[in-house]
């Protein structure tokens, strides 16, 4: 497959959240007005001012010891959106997809239609709009400065290599070969969306111990992943908060 | 660091105590991360779970202020076990030395004590001498008065049961930490410290650091890729000033401050410069005279004559016996003893223990000027909190000064790298680089001398070379060349004519006639005949990560320090895979020379090929009189090896060690805001306090970034969930924490971070918070937590106990 990926490998990112604030310094995004809430976690959510967030939780581990997970959320790219094929009726050509990198990209043309159609076709609870306008948001790819040979500003901040970005089958392999490494010391380690998505991430244990929409919730019947993007983005999402609430009653 | 940043990646073993890197210095992670991409494993030791700890390979908790107990159960560890590189030790360290029978140490204390003037007479822990005045030694390590067989008596105490005790470490983690990082004792295995203020900022601080010292002697870590004892600097150019005497105790380039005492520059130079009878030690210190000397002529230029002592008069002297560190500045000014104060790239009302006697010390003042890039809670402290500004008659001058990338000039790092940054912008506004507003400052106070005809003393002002200026502007080319030195007649030196006006090439070239001169004989070599070398961009292709060709480093370009030390007596490095340095016999036409990073002296190995002495060697360890590393160190104010103590404030009644329950040197204040309380129910909580990434300091540059205020918005406060449990607090409540000082309120964040310490029986509570916040921006970002803290500090150093005193929290 052609384009663009981000490899994110949260078994080296140190949430110094450097990516968060490149983030916003780069597209020039307001801050918000935060309050300390129990977490190192601000803001608390992404928005349509916020596109990159360094998510933290922390559970006990093995041994009794404290384990805090760490894990940058952002826009998946997908391969297919499932996104952009909730919008396309209704908004022909509010999302497309840039074709040297394979960015999916929101245009103001997504005005037109009702933010929840978009919102609720991710399965990774990524966009966000802006109050009062309708405007649509999320991360870029920072394709303006792919396009001039530049890295994304959140890998160039990256210290550690947690940020990655480079040709989609390179990350591939990198993703792979840091998955084999890890695994004696993680034996829960995976790596999330290597066949559909332009952003896939290497995490440490499984993936609803970082986020609740780290990954698609595997299905039941065993249904084609792709397919399920595709086709249910909007009742997959559904799935994940039923799953972790089913999850959190069962304790 | 002995070592530098990149050095990191060469490490099989990852210490990181005393420190929180992956949130404080979060580049270092870079380097962390590749050494563990190479196998290496890393170790967080920490009062609170970071997020150092959330990618260590291992995590063990302690008790803020115990780490000495830690360590000495290191230390205890590898003699037991024998884990130690015996080799190494006996030869090139202060393990085989016989110590004289005035050393003596019990329950507690050292001999030589005295307990009226808090003070030790150090030559009582002085070494044997032979005939010849060189010090005995034993390398069979056997005699029972040589310091290693003194060493296991010392740490004798520290078992697991009693260490445990103390720190609150489970034993079992204490075990696993000691075989991980004792491992590194193996030839080939290098084992790392990385340390800051967790470490420095205690009564024992110094002795923290000597402990680590100890044990990478014993390992054989000092000198090797990987090794070393590496102080993680606060701010990006606290090296440099401390090598260009930022304390109260030195002069650029580590010479000592003169004091009243010491009437002539012959006094001077004797009492600071080290002899040695020994003909194998190159006593480096030796030289002294030649850098005292030739600072005088930086300072002094033409005035600095044979006749006049080189100006040596004009020095200010300290008293003896006395201090002037940051604490001691603020006691005086609080008892009005003194009345102008410059307030410099600083913000004392925050930043400083004890912050509250700080903001009521400012109150005395009859003027301050505060040099900043933005107001700040020194600048403004006579509207702050309780301050009735009708009452307050200080006077405050605001100069706004120019931010590192408005100015071109060096900073040098935590690795000793001097680096040369070009100007990136203008300032905006008024705003002016540090050293135009000096340059400016000096001028205008040397023309006031001269014009003031009945002016009192004013050869040292009048005498100053001060020409550091091109066209009226402050010239940072000017100024490093002057830290250089010059030659200041034509003269000859090892075949090679200088010229009156070229660079010194290196330290070795300055002399103790006046011929030359240098601002800082450890710069010297930085800035040369083949230019700023401080602005050398070579990137190193392959190696160990040296990187010889880029930027400079102190000293000579030497990249890690002790490097002697990283070979076998033969010269041959004891990591064939990270050689740091070797002797090449055939190199220089079969003469020899070593290859790889600039040796600590191009002496030869201390033995032939053919296993005889080469009587031109050197020992390793040049900086010492005697030539070997200090596993007993015998300078200390405290003592030579390192004891637990309990910190001034402390949550237990006895030191189970011993019964003197704190640093009996450590000093404290007597005016009625210097409160001190240990085992007050009031106050039953250990707190201490430290940093996030997201905010520098006392936040004066970080509060006004909204990107990162919106990351890190307001003071918090985390603590355990058995405490919060204990005292009714939710994670996300607002709570007051208060010492027997001050208090603040911040936002409770409550989390499996942080566990309740079994100490000696009983169950200890511990709390803590950033010192980033304060009450000028944001509004409701909280005040500083060093409101909190008590003003004692370190009797070496006087750095203050900032990182474990005695609180109280409860729900607002």
């Amino acid at each position: 497959m052609s384009g663009k990926a981000f490899f994110i490998d949260t078994t080296v990112c140190m949430a110094c959240r450097g990516c968060q604030i490149a983030c916003k310094q780069w597209n020039q995004l307001p801050a918000t007005k935060t309050y300390n809430w129990g977490s190192m976690q601000n803001p608390k959510d992404l928005s349509f001012d916020t596109y990159k967030l360094v998510r933290f939780q922390e559970h006990m581990g093995q041994n009794n010891k404290p384990v805090w997970l760490f894990f940058p959320d952002q826009c998946r790219h997908c391969v297919e959106p499932p996104c952009k094929e909730a919008a396309e009726d209704e908004a022909p050509g509010g999302i497309f997809i840039d074709s040297q990198t394979g960015a999916v990209l929101y245009t103001d043309k997504l005005k037109k239609i009702k933010a929840s159609t978009v919102i609720e076709a991710c399965p990774f609870d990524i966009p966000r709009a802006q109050a009062g306008s309708g405007y649509m948001a999320k991360c870029t790819m920072c394709v303006d400065r792919v396009h001039n040979g530049l890295l994304p500003a959140c890998v160039k901040t990256c210290p550690t290599g947690a940020m990655n970005f480079g040709d989609r089958d390179k990350m591939v392999d990198l993703a792979k070969e840091r998955l084999a490494t890890v695994k004696p010391r993680f034996p829960k380690a995976s790596v999330t969306g290597l066949d559909d998505l332009r952003a896939f991430y290497l995490l440490s244990d499984e993936p609803k111990m970082y986020h609740t929409f780290a990954n698609v919730m595997p299905l039941p019947n065993g249904m084609d992943r792709k397919v399920a993007l595709k086709k249910i983005g909007r009742s997959l999402k559904g799935l994940s908060r039923e799953w972790d609430l089913i999850n959190k009653l069962a304790g | 660091m002995t070592n530098h940043w990149i050095d990191i990646q060469n490490s099989d073993c990852i210490l990181i105590m005393g420190s929180n890197a992956a949130e404080n210095h979060p580049i270092s992670f870079k380097w962390v991360t590749e050494a563990m991409k190479r196998g290496g494993k890393l170790i967080s030791v920490d009062p609170r779970f970071t997020r150092t700890s959330s990618k260590a390979d291992f995590y063990a908790a302690l008790r803020s202020g115990t780490d000495i107990a830690f360590l000495g159960g290191m230390i205890k560890h590898i003699l037991d076990d024998d884990k130690y590189f015996k080799e190494y030790v006996a030869e090139y360290t202060n393990a085989s030395f016989i110590v004289a029978d005035s050393y003596d140490f019990k329950d507690g204390l050292f001999s030589g004590y005295d307990p009226k003037k808090k003070k030790y007479d150090k030559s009582k822990w002085a070494f044997v001498k032979d005939e010849k005045g060189i010090s005995k030694r034993d390398l069979t390590l056997q005699d029972p008065r040589c310091v290693f067989q003194l060493l296991k008596k010392q740490y004798i105490r520290y078992d697991l049961d009693t260490v445990s005790a103390v720190t609150g470490t489970p034993k079992e983690d204490l075990q696993t930490v000691y075989e991980m990082y004792s491992a590194t004792g193996q030839q080939g295995k290098a084992g790392t410290i990385m340390y800051a203020m967790g470490w420095t900022q205690h009564t024992v601080g110094v002795q923290n650091i000597r402990s680590m010292a100890i044990i990478q002697l014993l390992l054989g870590n000092m000198g090797v890729a990987g090794g070393g004892v590496n102080a993680l600097r606060g701010e990006s150019n606290v090296q440099g000033s401390t090598d260009h005497c930022l304390l109260f105790h030195i002069l650029p380039g580590y010479l000592k401050t003169p004091s009243a005492s010491l009437p002539t520059l012959t006094d001077y130079n004797n009492k600071f410069t080290p002899k040695t009878n020994d003909p194998l030690s190159a006593n480096w210190w030796g030289n002294y005279p030649k850098y005292s000397v030739s600072l005088l002529k930086s300072y002094f230029g033409d005035k600095a004559t044979k006749a006049n002592d080189f100006g040596y008069s004009w020095l200010p002297k300290l008293e003896d016996g006395k201090t002037y560190s940051w604490l001691d500045i603020f006691d005086v000014m609080y008892k009005g003893e003194f009345t102008g104060f410059f307030a410099w790239g600083q913000n004392p009302a925050a930043s400083g223990a004890n912050a509250n006697k700080t903001r009521q010390a400012l109150t005395k003042l009859d003027w301050m000027v505060n040099v900043n890039l933005f107001d700040n809670e020194t600048g403004s402290f006579w509207k702050g909190p309780g301050m009735d500004p009708k009452k307050i008659k200080t006077e405050v001058f605001m100069l706004p000064c120019a931010t590192s990338v408005e100015k071109e000039g060096s900073i040098t790092n935590s690795g000793r790298w001097m680096q040369w940054r070009y100007k990136a912008a203008n300032p905006p506004g008024e705003a002016l680089p540090d050293g135009q507003i000096l340059m400016r400052l000096g001028k205008a106070v040397q023309h006031l001398y001269k014009k003031d005809q009945n002016a009192v003393f004013p050869d040292p002002i009048l005498n100053l070379k001060w020409d550091y200026s091109t066209h009226g502007e402050f010239d940072p080319h000017k100024m490093a060349k002057e830290i250089n030195g010059y030659f200041l007649k034509d003269m000859t030196i090892k075949g090679v004519n200088y010229k009156k006006g070229d660079l010194v090439p290196s330290f070795a070239f300055l002399q103790a006639d006046g011929s030359t001169s240098s601002g800082n004989w450890l710069y010297c070599n930085s800035y040369t005949s083949k230019g700023n070398m401080s602005a050398r961009r070579v990137r190193e292709k392959s190696g160990i990560g040296l990187n010889l060709g880029w930027a400079w480093c102190w000293p000579v370009n030497r990249r890690i320090i002790y490097n002697r030390a990283s070979v076998d007596k033969y010269g041959k490095p004891w990591d064939k895979e990270h050689p740091v340095i070797a002797w090449d016999p055939n190199a220089k036409d079969g003469k020899g020379s070593w290859v790889g990073d600039v040796p600590d002296g191009g002496w030869p190995p201390m033995l032939n090929a053919d296993g005889t002495p080469n009587p031109k060697t050197k020992y390793p360890f040049i900086m010492k009189p005697e030539g070997h590393a200090h596993v007993f160190g015998p300078g200390l104010a405290d003592g030579p090896f390192p004891e637990h103590y309990e910190p001034i404030e402390c949550p237990v009644e006895k030191n189970l060690f011993s019964s003197q329950l704190v640093n009996p040197v450590a000093p404290t204040y007597d005016t009625k805001m210097d409160i001190y309380r240990s085992c007050d129910p009031k106050y039953p909580f250990v707190g201490t306090t430290y940093r996030v990434s997201e905010h520098w300091q006392t936040g004066v540059m970080t509060r006004w970034q909204p990107w990162l205020l919106e990351a890190e918005p307001q003071l918090f406060v985390e603590m355990s969930k058995e405490l919060g449990k204990l005292k009714g607090i939710n994670n996300g409540d607002k709570v007051i924490v208060e010492s027997a000082r001050g208090k603040v309120e911040a936002v409770a964040v409550v989390t499996i971070r942080l566990r309740p310490f079994q100490i000696g029986g009983n169950t200890v509570h511990q709390i803590g918070l950033p010192w980033h916040y304060g009450w000028v921006h944001p509004k409701n970002g909280g005040d500083s937590a060093n409101l909190l803290t008590p003003s004692t500090g370190d009797p070496n150093t006087r750095i203050p106990e900032t990182k474990a005193f005695m609180v109280n929290v409860r729900k607002v």
